[in-house]
């Protein structure tokens, strides 16, 4: 297979719920290492699109092509061992469990203790557990969230568990990671921070795609825009071409 | 030889369908509750318990006439389905499935052994509602009671199509089956209507338990079979399809009895509830409805 | 494993090696045994409804396959009880697998009716199948179990036995939810989608802690074969399956410590109503064994709609609270102080 810039290309991906199209023939690509924004008015399908990307969703037609191969319509886990890596809309951190432990979940994949080896042994007697430990803890540190590895998760405010729900998702070590709307509930400095943090994801070689409302935000700092409307694409482009675009501006103005 | 075969069938029928009656009667009940509040009533069969019992005293014992003690059975375990929501369900906020569970489970309890301390631990007798010689049906035979159970689940499901489609209280109360902060905002008393879903489904019970003690002798512990088997109607119609769960009901007392008849009758219990989870595993929408409903439905 | 687990551990060492000096005889000891078998059993309920939340109405089951396995693999193929023992813990993960798979996939109301219709069905095999369990009338000669050649012939051999064996579970428990595995079970019970994210299989591991669990209280039924040495198919009815998780919610679903304590203090609740009977009796309460079903039902309503959490969440939160306000006090007497 030849080399090949892009590590994700929807091809003409349709999907129906009951009677309603929820994404129609849509096409677009995602280039390698770059930070990619879909954006569009509430109910254009973008969340749909992220939820067939990483397996929650299977499309009705079309195709998805993932590092030059087809992805199978698989469950959420496999496509997590894949390399994707995602964040949820309304935000779903572990509750009941601290920060730390919320992104040692995260190192599932890299580690592998099964129910006979864990039951046996204390964590302190096996060296996986301190790596799994060590590992977690430099994500968190990479967000941010270093003071709240103790904490647990659900008493600590939005901006730290999106942050949070970023660090787990990184901890699976992912080469394209989506995140949904990371910044909605955000106050405008956890938005910068925000920003800065999806810049130096990117830096770490992860192609980064979001779904966003933000624009300030979107056009800041991404390299390409799709714009969704009605499940279709409307427009695709860098952000200087989307916010020339007379349509985008249409849409979102309504006429 | 050939009559003895289709005689044996025939009275294998009408003994599923005499069961079958009951737990078409239980399942409804169950989705009465379920419509309403998303709630599974674990305490269902002890409604029918109570019913039966409560008529048992009143009829045999205090010599009561049957119709009237047939409305005051049902009239008292409709209070108990009342007491149950509001004590019980209706003080609890935001509860989880699992704490809801535990809280009908703990109910169920509560009036198994409460029915255990006044009516004791054996069964009671009652007389049929007619006397009156078993009929003959092709040489099998038909208790006028099984016509009486026929009967009773026509009528109970015609008042259940006229109550839900052609009143008032009973269109709010769909409509607070299909989505209840919608009916809230169309003005509807959305909690009374669940204590309304409570009062209904016990009646149904206490009448499925007073038809069916002439026939069975009724003891306390008979409930968790019963409301397990009408839970069992009630998914294979299809949770929430009252009209499927009648259908169910009655093929699920066919099966049940034909398997008792021809297979083995030691098994006979366990049958129906293998159909109940084949069908789970399958079908979890029901025979009737369509699977992808249930994954939609929030559990 | 926090520090604090081991400190409970301590404490409940403590306490099996003290009570048997506490008791006035045998039979009150008979009954820790018996809260041992119970503990067993809702040692795995909790891992599977506390920590992986999913409710099963049939673990009774479990526990007769144990039972059934250590009384036919012994009696009738001459087995030694502990090759019986293996055979029904393997016995009851297969089932547990068999019957998992498919139901897991069922939520709520579904999974607790599903399981408990598999407690049913099983209890009416026992019943039903006299050739292999005696049917109604049960099965005798069940040979006792020997430790290293030694015989556990005594109430008090058996007590501390059954409670080691309660302490290991719950020691391969408590190390399990604080591993890779646990921290994946607890994950989705906060949350399936996003474990399903990082990549937990949640329907392997949702039948994994079932059959785990199917095994613990099959092991827990095993025991109470050897120990009683006769079993019939009344205590493995559909109720019993009811009290296991009546059990684990009173003691606390949230945590492993309240699984133990509520099998125990349901275990022996029993015998306090009894004693309470006769001073009951003097007020003119005249109390029968018969109204326990009562106190029990009344016990787990109270505890689910006042304190939902269990007793154990209850406690700790007392003791959280009392620890506070004793730092309170302590910090204004140095700042009158100074």
């Amino acid at each position: 297979m030849p080399e090949n810039n892009q590590i994700l290309e929807l091809q003409r991906l349709r999907k129906v719920f009951g009677g309603v199209v929820a994404l129609d023939d849509l096409s677009f690509a995602v280039k390698r290492n770059s930070i990619t924004s879909v954006i569009g008015p509430n109910g254009a399908g973008k969340t749909t699109v992220f939820n067939l990307i990483t397996g929650y969703l299977r499309p009705t037609s079309g195709a998805l092509v993932y590092k030059g191969s087809f992805l199978k319509s698989e469950n959420p886990h496999r496509m997590a061992a894949m390399g994707i890596g995602r964040t949820f809309q309304n935000v779903q951190v572990f509750a009941d469990m601290t920060g730390l432990e919320n992104v040692m979940v995260g190192r599932h994949l890299r580690s592998s203790a099964g129910i006979i080896v864990s039951g046996l042994l204390p964590s302190f007697l096996r060296s996986e557990e301190k790596q799994v430990t060590e590992d977690a803890a430099r994500c968190l540190e990479f967000v941010g969230l270093a003071q709240a590895a103790d904490k647990p998760a659900g008493a600590l405010p939005l901006g730290n568990q999106r942050m949070l729900e970023i660090a787990r998702a990184l901890a699976i070590e992912p080469d394209l990671l989506l995140l949904d709307e990371p910044a909605s509930g955000l106050n405008s400095r956890e938005t910068i921070a925000m920003g800065e943090l999806i810049g130096r994801i990117r830096q770490k070689g992860i192609t980064v795609m979001l779904v966003e409302h933000d624009m300030e935000l979107v056009m800041d700092i991404s390299d390409n825009v799709a714009v969704m409307n009605f499940g279709k694409l409307l427009a695709e482009g860098t952000p200087r071409e989307i916010q020339q675009n007379m349509e985008v501006i249409s849409a979102y103005l309504g006429e | 030889m050939e009559l003895g075969v289709i005689t044996d069938w025939l009275q294998f029928l009408f003994m599923g369908i005499q069961r079958g009656a009951i737990y078409a009667m239980v399942a409804m009940g169950f989705n009465m509750i379920y419509s309403s509040t998303g709630i599974i009533n674990f305490a269902q069969g002890e409604f029918v318990v109570l019913g039966g019992l409560m008529m048992v005293s009143l009829t045999m014992v205090l010599g009561l006439s049957l119709v009237f003690a047939f409305f005051v059975s049902v009239a008292f375990v409709t209070v108990v389905g009342i007491l149950m929501e509001r004590l019980t369900i209706n003080p609890v906020k935001h509860p989880s499935v699992l704490r809801l569970i535990i809280i009908t489970i703990a109910v169920s309890m509560l009036l198994k052994g409460g029915a255990m301390c006044v009516w004791g631990k054996g069964s009671h007798y009652m007389r049929h509602f007619t006397e009156g010689a078993p009929l003959d049906f092709m040489g099998a035979t038909v208790m006028p009671q099984t016509l009486w159970i026929i009967g009773i689940l026509i009528l109970l499901v015609i008042g259940y199509v006229v109550f839900f489609n052609f009143t008032m209280t009973g269109k709010c109360m769909r409509a607070c089956a299909i989505n209840r902060d919608a009916a809230r905002l169309a003005g509807i008393n959305d909690r009374r209507m669940v204590m309304l879903s409570f009062a209904l489904s016990a009646a149904i019970g206490a009448i499925a338990g007073i038809i069916i003690t002439p026939l069975i002798q009724m003891d306390y512990a008979r409930g968790a079979l019963l409301g397990l088997k009408g839970f069992g109607a009630a998914v294979i119609g299809g949770l929430g399809n009252s009209l499927g769960a009648v259908a169910a009901g009655l093929l699920l007392g066919t099966i049940e009895a034909m398997a008792g008849g021809y297979v083995s009758s030691h098994y006979m219990d366990a049958i129906a509830l293998v159909v109940m989870l084949a069908v789970l595993f399958v079908r979890p929408g029901g025979l009737f409805g369509k699977s992808e409903e249930v994954r939609l439905k929030e559990f | 494993m926090p520090l604090k687990d081991y400190i409970g551990f301590c404490i409940l060492i403590c306490l099996v090696l003290l009570m048997p000096h506490l008791m006035v005889n045998d039979y009150y000891l008979g009954v820790l045994v018996f809260a041992a078998f119970n503990c067993l059993a809702c040692i795995g309920l909790c891992l599977l409804m506390g920590y992986a939340g999913q409710i099963s109405l049939g673990h009774g089951a479990f526990i007769a396959i144990g039972a059934y396995s250590s009384g036919i693999f012994t009696t009738a193929f001459g087995w030694s009880p502990w090759a019986a023992m293996a055979a029904g813990a393997f016995a009851a993960m297969v089932i547990a697998m068999a019957v998992g798979i498919p139901t897991l996939r069922l939520k709520g109301h579904y999974l607790a009716m599903a399981t408990l219709g598999f407690a049913s069905i099983v209890h009416i095999v026992a019943v039903a199948a006299t050739g292999f369990t005696g049917g109604p009338a049960g099965m005798s000669g069940i040979p006792g179990l020997r430790l290293f050649g030694y015989p556990l012939d005594s109430d008090l051999k058996y007590y501390y036995f059954a409670w080691a064996a309660v302490i290991i579970g719950l020691y391969f428990a408590f190390n399990l939810i604080h591993s890779r595995v646990g921290r994946g079970l607890r994950a989705i019970h906060g949350s399936g989608d996003a474990a399903e994210a990082v990549g937990v299989n949640t329907a392997v591991y949702k039948i994994q802690v079932f059959a785990l669990s199917a095994v613990y209280a099959s092991v827990g039924g095993s025991l109470y074969a050897c120990y009683v040495n006769y079993i019939d198919p009344g205590p493995f009815d559909v109720m019993h399956s009811v009290m296991l998780v009546t059990m684990v919610a009173v003691g606390g679903l949230r945590h492993l410590w309240g699984a133990v304590i509520g099998a125990v203090l349901l275990s022996v609740l029993p015998e306090i109503l009894s004693m309470a009977a006769a001073p009951l009796r003097g007020i003119g309460i005249a109390y029968r064994p018969d109204y326990d079903i009562l106190v029990y039902g009344g016990i787990l309503l109270l505890i689910m709609m006042f304190l939902p959490d269990g007793l154990f969440a209850g406690i700790a939160s007392a003791g959280r609270s009392g620890i506070a306000v004793v730092k309170k006090y302590a910090r204004g007497g140095r700042i009158a102080g100074k």
